[in-house]
C-alpha cells in the first residue's frame, strides 16, 4: 500500500535518515504533497521488539558500525546514538525545551572567547516561536498547548526537595515529549521507566510510530530501511542528483533525486559529505568553507550520584522527567558563559551502575573490593541520580575526519571524532558537579560520586549554519551555501549548542525547512 | 559428565566448593549450599579459582557462591567457542597463583591461598587483561543476574506490570515535606 518510487524518478526529494530531523522533514513535505524516497541505515522495529532490557535493546538500537574517538572520547564508542527507523528518537529521553534568547546570539552575548569559534545564529529567536510551538503540538510537549504536566516519580521529589531546600525556585517534571495522558493515538505514560531502552507502550514521541506512518499514509513517502548511504552524486553543474546506498542483500543502488537533505547525525552527515568528494568538489560536497566536520559539539555533560538516607528506587517511572532550571541562564559571576540543566536519570541497570562509579569516579572506593561493594553496590536502591547538561563552546579542532586507512563493512573509511574540553566547559562542569552535589546533601545525602560524559548523545554542529559562507557549511534553511539542492536537517546544522536537549529545536528546524522547500520547489527554484 | 565417573578425580576443594573432574571438564559441588557447576571446558582449578576471584572482587555476605559459580559457567559458556579465552584464564591464574615476596616468588595454587594472599594478588595484576575480563565477567554475570540484581533493589522489566503507574513509582516515605 505504501508508495514505491522508482530508481531513475529525478522528482523526488531525497531526505538521508529517519530520526528527529529526517523523519519529521519527510513527514512534512510528504503532507506539502512532496514525493520523498527517505533512506535509513538500521532496521524497522516494532513496539514488539522494545523490551525493558538495556542490554538487549543496546544491540537492537546502538550505531556499533566502527568508530575511532579521540580526545576526551571513548576511543571504541565515542557516541551513542541508534542506527534503526525512527533514529535516535527511539532512545531519546524526551526532554523538550526551547533554546533561549541568548543562546541564538552567542556571539554577541558572551563575546570572544580564546579558543572558540562562536558565531550568532542567523536566526531570529522570534522567528523560532513559531516553529518550536508547532513542534510541541506535534510532539505532545507537556507543560506547552495545555498539556499537563507528568507527576514526578520518587527520583524527581529527592531533586525537588533539595533543589528548593538551597534555593533554586524554578523546578518541575520538565517539558517532556511523553504524553501525560492519551494524545494522537498514543496512551499516557506508564511511569515503566527504561525510556532510553525504546517506550514499549509508544507513549514518548518517536519518528519511529509518529512521523513515519503518517509520512506514509499521504502516499507520498517510501521508507527504505537498511539502506547505507555511500555518497551523493551531482552533475557538472555542482547540483545533487541522486544518492548511492547499500541495500540489506549488499547490492548497490543510485536513488535519482531532485533535493537530496542529509539527516545522519553529526557524525554520519559530515562523513556522507566528506566521502562524496570528486573532481569538481575535492574537499567534499558544500564544502568551500572547510567547515564540514568541524566545530563538533556535545554539550558539557556529566552525572551525580547520590547515596539518600532511604529508598529512592531510582529506576521506576519516567526517567528524565524532573529538571533544575536555574542554573540555565548566562550569568558571568559564575565564571563561565552559557548556562545548564540539572535532569533526573538513573542509572541503566545494577550492573551498568556497578561498572560505571568504580570505572568513571574518582569518588568511589576503587572499583571491586568490599569497600566497593558495601558503600556502592549495597546502597543501589537507595541511590538518586541526576544528569547535567549545559553549552559547549564551538571549536575548530573538535570534529569529523575520514580513518587515513581503515574501512568499515561498506568499503568507507570510518569516522574519527575528535573532541577536547574547552576550559569553559570545565569550568562550568565543575560547577554543575557541586550544585547537583549540594542538592543531594540537602536531602540528607553524605555520599555523592561525580562521573565525567558517557559515550555522547547530543552531537552538533559538524555542518554548521551561518550568515556569511565562509564561516559555515549551510544557511539558516539547512540549505547548503555552495549546493542550492543539498540541504542539512539534523543538529550537525546548529551553529551553537545552546544548553537545552537538541531534539524539539531539531524537529522545529524541520518544520521549518520543510515549509521553505516546499517553497522553492513550487517556485522551481530548485 | 556421569559417564565419566569411574575416571573422576577428586581434587582438594576450599572451604568453597569441592571439584571433581573428569576429562577436560570438571564439577564443582557444594553440599552445603546444595548446588553444583559442571563445566565443560574450564579445568575445575581454573573454574574454582575465577569463582573464588570473582567472589573477592565483589563480595557480598548475604550472597551464596551459587551465584558466583554462574559467573564461570557463563565464563565456560563463551570459552567453548573462544580457545583463547582458556588460555587466558588457566595463564591468569597461574599468574595469581605466585607469592612474591621482595625479589623470590614461590608457588601456591590460589586456592589454596589464604584470603589475605588471595587479595594482595589480585591488586597486583589488577588492570590485565585476564583481570578486566573476569572483572567485567562479573560484573555482567552477578549483578546482571535477574535473582541477584532484585536482592540489591533492582526491579528489572515493568511493561509486563503495566509500569509502576500504580506500583510505588512516587511512593518515597521519607523526605520531610517541603
Amino acid at each position: 500500500m505504501t508508495k514505491k518510487f522508482d530508481l531513475n524518478d529525478d522528482s523526488v526529494v531525497v531526505v538521508i535518515g529517519s530520526g528527529a530531523g529526517g523523519g519529521t522533514l519527510g513527514n512534512e513535505l510528504s503532507q506539502k504533497g512532496i514525493n520523498v524516497v527517505c533512506l535509513e541505515a538500521g532496521k524497522k522495529l516494532s513496539l514488539d521488539d522494545i523490551e525493558n532490557d538495556w542490554g538487549a535493546m543496546f544491540g537492537k538500537l546502538s550505531w556499533v558500525d566502527k568508530r575511532q574517538g579521540t580526545g576526551d572520547l571513548l576511543a571504541g564508542l565515542p557516541l551513542w546514538v541508534c542506527k534503526t527507523v525512527g533514529g535516535t528518537t527511539v532512545h531519546w529521553a524526551g526532554a523538550s525545551l526551547r533554546f533561549k534568547d541568548h543562546e541564538f546570539r552567542a556571539r554577541s552575548k558572551y563575546g570572544e572567547i580564546e579558543g572558540a569559534n562562536l558565531l550568532d545564529w542567523p536566526i531570529d529567536p522570534n522567528e523560532m516561536e513559531r516553529f518550536y510551538s508547532m513542534a510541541e503540538d506535534k510532539m505532545g510537549t507537556t507543560g506547552t498547548h495545555g498539556i499537563p504536566r507528568l507527576p514526578g516519580n520518587n527520583n524527581f521529589q529527592v531533586m525537588e526537595y533539595g533543589a528548593k531546600a538551597i534555593g533554586y525556585n524554578d523546578v518541575h517534571t520538565g517539558n517532556m515529549s511523553i504524553n501525560s495522558q492519551p494524545r494522537d493515538g498514543r496512551p499516557g505514560c506508564h511511569q515503566i521507566g527504561f525510556c532510553m531502552a525504546g517506550c514499549a507502550i509508544g507513549a514518548k514521541w518517536s519518528t519511529l510510530y509518529t512521523e513515519i506512518p503518517k509520512a506514509e499514509a499521504t502516499g507520498r513517502f517510501e521508507l527504505r530501511s537498511e539502506s547505507m548511504v555511500l555518497k551523493i552524486n551531482h552533475n557538472k553543474e555542482g547540483k545533487a542528483t541522486g544518492v548511492v546506498y547499500v541495500d540489506a542483500d549488499g547490492n548497490t543502488h543510485e536513488q535519482k533525486a531532485r533535493v537530496v537533505a542529509i539527516a545522519g547525525n553529526s557524525v554520519e552527515t559530515p562523513r556522507i559529505l566528506l566521502n562524496s568528494e570528486s573532481n569538481m568538489f575535492s574537499d567534499g560536497m558544500a564544502n568551500s568553507s572547510g567547515q564540514v566536520g568541524k566545530n563538533f559539539m556535545r554539550h558539557m555533560t556529566g552525572t551525580v550520584y547520590g547515596t539518600m538516607p532511604g529508598a529512592v528506587h531510582f529506576d521506576r517511572g519516567t526517567q528524565m522527567a524532573g529538571i533544575v532550571m536555574d542554573e540555565s541562564g548566562h550569568d558571568d559571576s559564575r565564571g563561565f558563559a552559557g548556562g545548564y540543566y540539572m535532569q533526573t536519570l538513573p542509572g541503566f541497570g545494577l550492573s551498568a551502575i556497578a561498572g560505571n562509579i568504580g570505572n568513571m569516579s574518582v569518588d568511589s572506593p576503587g572499583k571491586w573490593g568490599r569497600n566497593y561493594t558495601r558503600e556502592v553496590v549495597e546502597n543501589y536502591k537507595n541511590m538518586a541520580g541526576m544528569w547535567l547538561v549545559g553549552e559547549d563552546m564551538p571549536q575548530e579542532k573538535n570534529g569529523v575526519t575520514l580513518h587515513s586507512s581503515e574501512k568499515d563493512q561498506y568499503g568507507l573509511p570510518i569516522p574519527v571524532v575528535h573532541f577536547e574540553d574547552h576550559p569553559n566547559d570545565v569550568v562550568m562542569r565543575n560547577h554543575a558537579f557541586k550544585a547537583g552535589s549540594a542538592v543531594y546533601q540537602a536531602g540528607g545525602s553524605k555520599k555523592q560520586y561525580q562521573l565525567p560524559p558517557f559515550p555522547s548523545t547530543h552531537n552538533l554542529g559538524t555542518c554548521r549554519m551561518s550568515a556569511d559562507a565562509r564561516d559555515g557549511v549551510c544557511s539558516s534553511t539547512g540549505a547548503t551555501h555552495d549546493i542550492s539542492n543539498l540541504f542539512i536537517s539534523d543538529g550537525s546544522s546548529f551553529t551553537t549548542g545552546a544548553a537545552a536537549n537538541p531534539t524539539l529545536t531539531i524537529v522545529a528546524l524541520a518544520i521549518r525547512q520543510a515549509e521553505n522547500m516546499s517553497k522553492l520547489l513550487s517556485q522551481n527554484s530548485i | 559428565m556421569s559417564n565419566n565417573v569411574s575416571r573422576r578425580t577428586f581434587i582438594q576443594g576450599s572451604a568453597t566448593a569441592g571439584v571433581v573432574v573428569s576429562g577436560a571438564g570438571a564439577i564443582l559441588a557444594n553440599t552445603e549450599e546444595a548446588w553444583a557447576l559442571s563445566t565443560e571446558v574450564l579445568s575445575g582449578d581454573t573454574a574454582l579459582s575465577i569463582l573464588i576471584m570473582a567472589r573477592t572482587l565483589y563480595p557480598h555476605d548475604f550472597l551464596g557462591d551459587q551465584y558466583y559459580a554462574e559467573v564461570v559457567a557463563n565464563l565456560d559458556e563463551q570459552a567453548k567457542t573462544d580457545s583463547s579465552l582458556v588460555d587466558k584464564l588457566d595463564n591468569g591464574v597461574k599468574e595469581l597463583s605466585k607469592v612474591i615476596e621482595s625479589d623470590r616468588t614461590y608457588n601456591v595454587p590460589f586456592k589454596d591461598q589464604s584470603s589475605g594472599l588471595q587479595l594482595q594478588n589480585l591488586k597486583r595484576i589488577d588492570g590485565s587483561d585476564f583481570f578486566e575480563t573476569v572483572r567485567g565477567a562479573t560484573l555482567a554475570g552477578l549483578y546482571g543476574n535477574p535473582r541477584v540484581a532484585a536482592l540489591f533493589g533492582w526491579e528489572g522489566s515493568s511493561v509486563e506490570h503495566g509500569g509502576y503507574i500504580n506500583r510505588g513509582f512516587n511512593d518515597i516515605g521519607w523526605l520531610p515535606k517541603s
